[in-house]
């Protein structure tokens, strides 16, 4: 599995942060954007270059992607089980909620006065189309199994484990690339601060005076095999993934956390677990004044108070689109590490709160931790992971 | 993968619904192009209703026509929504506003823009609380829902809704991605046969080079290539006829790189 974000390129970057309690989240100089607003933008992005036959994918989207497939010998482990199963057997199952958009924003500003026309240069399908991300990691590492990307906004790359399991247990596929990328644009930056949801300092999940959110950009990867009879020491498996709709508002969370709820029931009934068998929670947290209330009532509801759980979007910013990806790595390394993750900016808990909130990093041994995230629609997935052997 | 169809919705330029187009589909009537129109689901609240956009409108008629045929209560069924794109009238008035100095982006207008804001306004209007993917893939977004949709069913046993859509971009983009007409259709599938069961459908996937399935009809063809989601009418028609009595069909569905999805129309349905 490999990971990026505004921590940095890998695991051991991401790691490093967490330990020494250092953020990402920087003030807003992205593009031409003017909002008083903090955001995690990841680093190196303009020296990015895609392979020549695979030019016409550039954008910021693929660049990030092209990024995270390259950390913690990724490719080089997808290469291995490419010669396992064959190309063919391996699916792709990404996920982003804006893809390339942020190419069609710039086209759009460069279109012809006379016209109207959108510049030669602009490539729809390989950059702003929604399934050019699955288009160019399937390319990318030459796999020629079945490839979609699922944008379920804020829950996407969370809910691709899903698809992927579901593609394994068929037999359509032997193993699956799961992930994705969600790359700074003016559309979610311009878009959240039109709900009035941005945050101008660096966001305070579970704060009393927590202000919203503060966006960020990510990528990451895990390959997803069938769980062997005897796995190797220090193998992972995903043992439960839970998904479910609010039915209740577009933008807004059920106040009272039931889809939330709903999907952290689901993955334990898959996993064959109980709530007291979770040893730490990743949330959602966005740090809204409405998300984290409505996830502190279906965390509580569902497994008391004495669970530890945090949110790490204090330190990436809400990754959007690849939350799902990025917390689900920062889960496993939590795993393996004993690294429980505080709450950077967070320093007074709402007293209305009722769950273990984390402020500070903890260590201790975990044996199963579950990652929730939450989308736009009402989307919600909750998966647990745990050790193999 | 084995999945039995309960129901059939289907919206496109003279495809006026499933009832109303399984002849032309069989090859019993002649097709004839007629714009589709598009209205807003009475299944939304008002306040929905009002900020429902063109791929909510066509997303939701569809579905609704195919979980009416199955009589199936909409809150207990897992969906499967699938386009190549989000609404294209949102994300041009997006990509608009951003090219203006003020950036004034409405906020229903940015939840809207939202790939599964389809799935969201379901959701809403039917109170299913069910598990709901929204998938893309280009033009195999219609390909692979077809997979996903099947492996909820045969995997993990559960009743889902595949409900697929695509409409044309306004311009500039309409250029750069030409999108044929207004084209989206719906199955409701079960894990096991129903008395409402219409037909048996076995998917899977070849690595072969077969020909994929083409329509008779010209101008269904044409549509055929020219909306992604109407990739699904080889299958469609092969529905109609088998369940005007015809014998099992197998159609063959492109599934790049040198790949098809397979799908055996057979019925009766036990």
């Amino acid at each position: 599995m490999s990971i990026v974000s505004s921590l940095g390129a890998g695991q051991n970057a991401t790691l490093d942060a967490l330990r020494n309690g250092r953020g990402g989240l920087k003030p807003c100089s992205f593009e031409t954007v003017t909002l008083d607003t903090h955001i995690g933008e990841v680093a190196g992005l303009e020296d990015i270059l895609l392979p020549p036959e695979l030019a016409s994918y550039d954008c910021r989207n693929n660049r990030l992607a092209e990024m995270a497939l390259h950390q913690d010998g990724f490719a080089d482990a997808v290469a291995a089980a490419r010669e396992r199963y064959g190309a063919d057997r391996i699916g792709v199952f990404l996920g982003t909620s804006t893809s390339g958009i942020l190419s069609a924003e710039l086209a759009f500003r460069a279109r012809d006065p006379q016209t109207g026309a959108l510049p030669a240069a602009f490539s729809f399908a390989t950059t702003h189309s929604t399934g050019s991300l699955a288009d160019f990691v399937r390319h990318r590492l030459g796999l020629e199994g079945p490839a979609f990307v699922v944008s379920s906004a804020c829950a996407t790359t969370s809910k691709v484990f899903a698809n992927a399991a579901r593609m394994i247990a068929t037999g359509l596929c032997d193993a699956a690339v799961v992930g994705g990328a969600d790359s700074l644009c003016l559309t979610t930056l311009y878009g959240f601060h039109s709900l009035e949801l941005i945050s101008p300092t660096p966001c305070r999940p579970f704060d009393a005076e927590r202000s919203g959110v503060s966006l960020g950009e990510g990528a990451g990867f895990a390959l997803l095999e069938r769980a062997a009879d005897k796995p190797p020491p220090g193998s992972i498996n995903l043992l439960g993934a839970g998904e479910s709709n609010d039915a209740h508002h577009m933008s807004t969370p059920h106040p009272e956390g039931l889809g939330a709820r709903l999907a952290m029931e689901r993955a334990l009934a898959s996993a064959g677990l109980r709530p007291t068998d979770i040893d730490y929670v990743n949330l959602h947290g966005t740090a809204t004044s409405y998300g984290d209330a409505a996830e502190d009532q279906a965390i509580t509801g569902l497994l008391g108070t004495r669970t530890p759980v945090s949110s790490t979007k204090g330190y990436t910013g809400h990754t959007l689109g690849a939350a799902g990806i990025v917390e689900a790595i920062i889960s496993v390394l939590a795993l393996r590490t004993g690294l429980i993750p505080g709450s950077p900016q967070t320093r007074n808990l709402d007293p209305a709160l009722r769950c273990r909130y984390l402020l500070a990093n903890e260590n201790g041994r975990l044996d199963r931790v579950m990652t929730n995230s939450f989308g736009f629609g009402g989307s919600n997935s909750s998966l647990i992971f745990g050790w193999a052997a | 993968m084995r999945a039995y169809v309960e129901g059939i919705g289907l919206l496109g330029p003279g495809l006026p619904g499933w009832a109303d187009s399984r002849a032309i589909l069989a090859g019993e009537r002649p097709y004839v192009a007629a714009p589709a129109v598009l209205t807003a689901s009475p299944l939304l609240p008002p306040a929905e209703r009002r900020r429902s956009v063109p791929t909510v409108k066509l997303a939701m008629a569809v579905g609704a026509e195919a979980l009416e045929q199955a009589g199936r209560d909409p809150a207990t069924v897992a969906t499967v929504f699938t386009s190549s794109s989000g609404d294209p009238d949102t994300l041009h008035q997006i990509l608009e506003t951003l090219a203006t100095e003020e950036r004034d982006i409405s906020p229903t207008r940015f939840h809207n823009s939202v790939h599964n804001a389809p799935a969201g306004y379901w959701s809403i209007a039917t109170r299913c609380r069910e598990p709901s993917t929204s998938l893309s893939a280009h033009d195999e977004s219609f390909q692979t829902g077809l997979l996903e949709a099947a492996a909820e069913v045969s995997a993990d046993g559960w009743t889902v809704g595949l409900i697929a859509y695509d409409l044309p971009y306004p311009e500039p983009l309409n250029k750069v991605r030409p999108i044929a007409g207004i084209f989206g259709t719906a199955l409701l599938l079960t894990p096991q046969p129903t008395d409402r069961c219409l037909a048996r459908l076995d998917i899977g996937l070849s690595r072969g080079g077969e020909p994929v399935s083409l329509m008779a009809d010209l101008g269904l063809e044409a549509l055929r290539t020219g909306n992604p989601t109407a990739r699904a009418l080889p299958l469609l028609a092969a529905l109609a006829r088998v369940i005007a009595g015809g014998t099992p069909e197998t159609v063959m569905l492109d599934l790049p790189p040198g790949g098809r999805v397979v799908v055996r129309v057979g019925a009766p349905c036990r």
